[in-house]
């Protein structure tokens, strides 16, 4: 037990109840799920779990995903940055408007995400005859599921980066102005170390929500195999073909992927709390 | 005075620095073509309707039972995670015991876990052949395929979000407060209740908004589970992507836009109440 003064100190038994309370409810909500993955997707033995992984179209998902979250990621850190930059640097009209609209996205269901720009650029939608008139295709193809990724994960990197850049204030890249350093090089030289590992930080929660994505790209993919298909809509194609084993062995990589993040990201916050939690603090 | 004056007649205050404006400029520009662009067309493609043919979709009674679906479940299940969620936080931050730090890890697991593994795994488990479902058959409760399944997905979804905004607020409480009331005579649940509680009542308050605001949108987790019964078990957002199927665009855009504005006022009264507690909680 903690040592703490008596007058704070609770009860042994006051203490061992809530602890058993709140490793009950984390076992039952957290963690049988997250064994039953595993557990399903092993069941019927190694090789029908192996098999999984040898269908051409489970490739093609995998591809499909890393593909995805190779575009929506960069273009959120370009934004993130460029937004951060903006918003904790400089003083300007509106600036409250613009950081609740950045937020935006997180308060949004994901099927709204998808349904947006089905809206706008389906065969039905606003751009649809205009698109189709120039030969191209944005829903039910992947730059439909890009762009459903990119709204979803809109947010992530601005968020870790604005709380701490604005604790951080602008005195560092003043100096550097006055010297004579422009814009760019202050940038690099002075901004970018100091939230290296906050830029780390949303960049990890967001390949993990790119990669995991479902609701929005199931919406705008049309969940063509091989094709369209990502990983997690790969797993729901198999699991609606009863093909129990192959959508948890696929299930098993996606949640493979999930701990490694857990474990990066406990590294990241217990190595550097005070460079990427300004908002915990606040 | 005069400076605020002139300050707020210009639009950006002067800076040593430069890059505002490419800065910004991509910024907006980028913001409107993922974000706000395509959500003003969801504001205003359920119009070719009209407002009686709007009215008429979100009214029915369809709808209605999804909607009720989706948010009852969403706050029942923050609800739920807002009594453990506390508990756990304060577990965490409080008491030393083996484990601790893995346990801590593990709470952001619905952040990183995709929606659908979630969801097939909460459907294996809670099917009346699974771990739990098989306990619960023999008493006649039945999970999978049920509104109860709907909530259980919830919980797992929202899960992180009260842990999250409590933890850090009962870190900074310092020991010294509590010290203080017992040495002045309070007793513990006296300390509990008048010191403990109104310091930590607004961060409960935030995860209990962010766990809802996170639930009432849910799709990946919930439609294994749900069994999805028209009426009985189909959450709003599985009737926006049947709506779609249906090619009725504006009737999806609807029940979106219908969400989305009672999701967001809900969300604008508990932050009032935010705001309420945070002013009457200070020491």
């Amino acid at each position: 037990m903690r040592v703490a003064s008596a007058p704070t100190r609770d009860a042994p038994w006051f203490a061992a109840t809530l602890i058993a309370v709140a490793l009950g409810y984390l076992l039952l909500v957290l963690a049988m799920p997250l064994g039953a993955v595993f557990f399903e997707a092993l069941r019927k033995g190694a090789d029908a779990y192996l098999a999984a992984f040898a269908d051409p179209d489970a490739h093609a998902a995998i591809r499909l995903t890393l593909l995805v979250t190779a575009i929506a990621v960069p273009l959120n850190t370009v934004f993130g940055l460029a937004a951060a930059w903006a918003i904790t640097k400089f003083d300007f009209v509106g600036k409250q408007m613009l950081i609740t609209l950045i937020d935006l996205p997180l308060s949004v269901s994901p099927v709204i995400s998808g349904l947006v720009y089905v809206l706008l650029y389906s065969t039905h939608g606003w751009l649809g005859p205009w698109l189709e008139a120039n030969d191209l295709q944005i829903i039910f193809a992947v730059p439909g599921i890009v762009l459903a990724t990119t709204l979803v994960t809109f947010p992530y990197v601005a968020r870790e980066l604005i709380p701490l850049m604005q604790e951080q204030g602008s005195d560092e890249e003043a100096v550097a102005a006055t010297l004579g350093a422009g814009p760019l090089r202050t940038f690099w030289l002075v901004t970018l170390p100091n939230v290296k590992w906050a830029l780390m930080y949303g960049v990890l929660l967001c390949t993990a929500r790119a990669m995991g994505e479902f609701g929005a790209v199931s919406v705008v993919s049309g969940h063509i195999r091989g094709l369209t298909a990502t990983m997690p809509l790969h797993v729901e194609i198999l699991y609606n073909e009863y093909n129990f084993v192959a959508a948890f062995a696929i299930a098993s990589l996606l949640a493979l992927f999930a701990l490694v993040t857990l474990v990066v990201k406990s590294g990241l916050e217990s190595r550097f709390a005070g460079e990427i939690a300004a908002q915990r603090r606040a | 005075m005069t400076a605020a004056v002139v300050a707020s007649r210009r639009f950006r205050e002067a800076s040593p620095l430069g890059g505002f404006w490419p800065a910004f400029g991509f910024t907006l520009f980028y913001l409107a073509l993922i974000v706000v662009i395509p959500l003003a067309a969801l504001a205003l493609r359920p119009w070719e309707l009209g407002i009686e043919g709007v009215w008429k979709v979100v009214t029915s009674e369809r709808v209605v039972a999804a909607l009720r679906l989706s948010f009852g479940a969403a706050a029942i299940a923050a609800a739920i995670n807002a009594v453990f969620g506390a508990i756990v936080a304060w577990v965490l931050v409080r008491y030393d015991f083996p484990g601790k730090r893995l346990l801590d890890s593990l709470v952001d697991l619905p952040f990183a876990l995709p929606t659908a593994v979630a969801g097939i795994a909460l459907a294996a488990i809670y099917a009346p052949n699974g771990a739990i479902g098989a306990l619960l058959d023999p008493y006649g409760v039945q999970v999978a395929y049920t509104p109860l399944g709907v909530m259980v997905a919830l919980v797992f979804v929202g899960l992180p979000f009260v842990v999250r905004a409590v933890q850090p607020v009962l870190e900074d409480l310092s020991l010294d407060v509590e010290e203080a009331a017992a040495t002045l005579g309070a007793s513990r649940m006296r300390t509990i209740a008048q010191v403990i509680w109104p310091a930590i009542a607004p961060a409960l308050l935030t995860g209990f908004s962010l766990a809802f605001a996170r639930a009432v949108g849910e799709y990946g987790s919930v439609i294994f589970i749900a069994g999805n019964l028209p009426m009985v078990s189909e959450i709003a957002p599985l009737l926006i992507v049947i709506r779609l199927e249906e090619f009725d665009y504006a009737g999806a855009a609807a029940i979106g836009l219908a969400m989305l504005l009672a999701s967001f006022a809900i969300l604008f009264a508990l932050n009032l109440l935010h705001a309420r507690l945070t002013h009457s909680g200070r020491i």
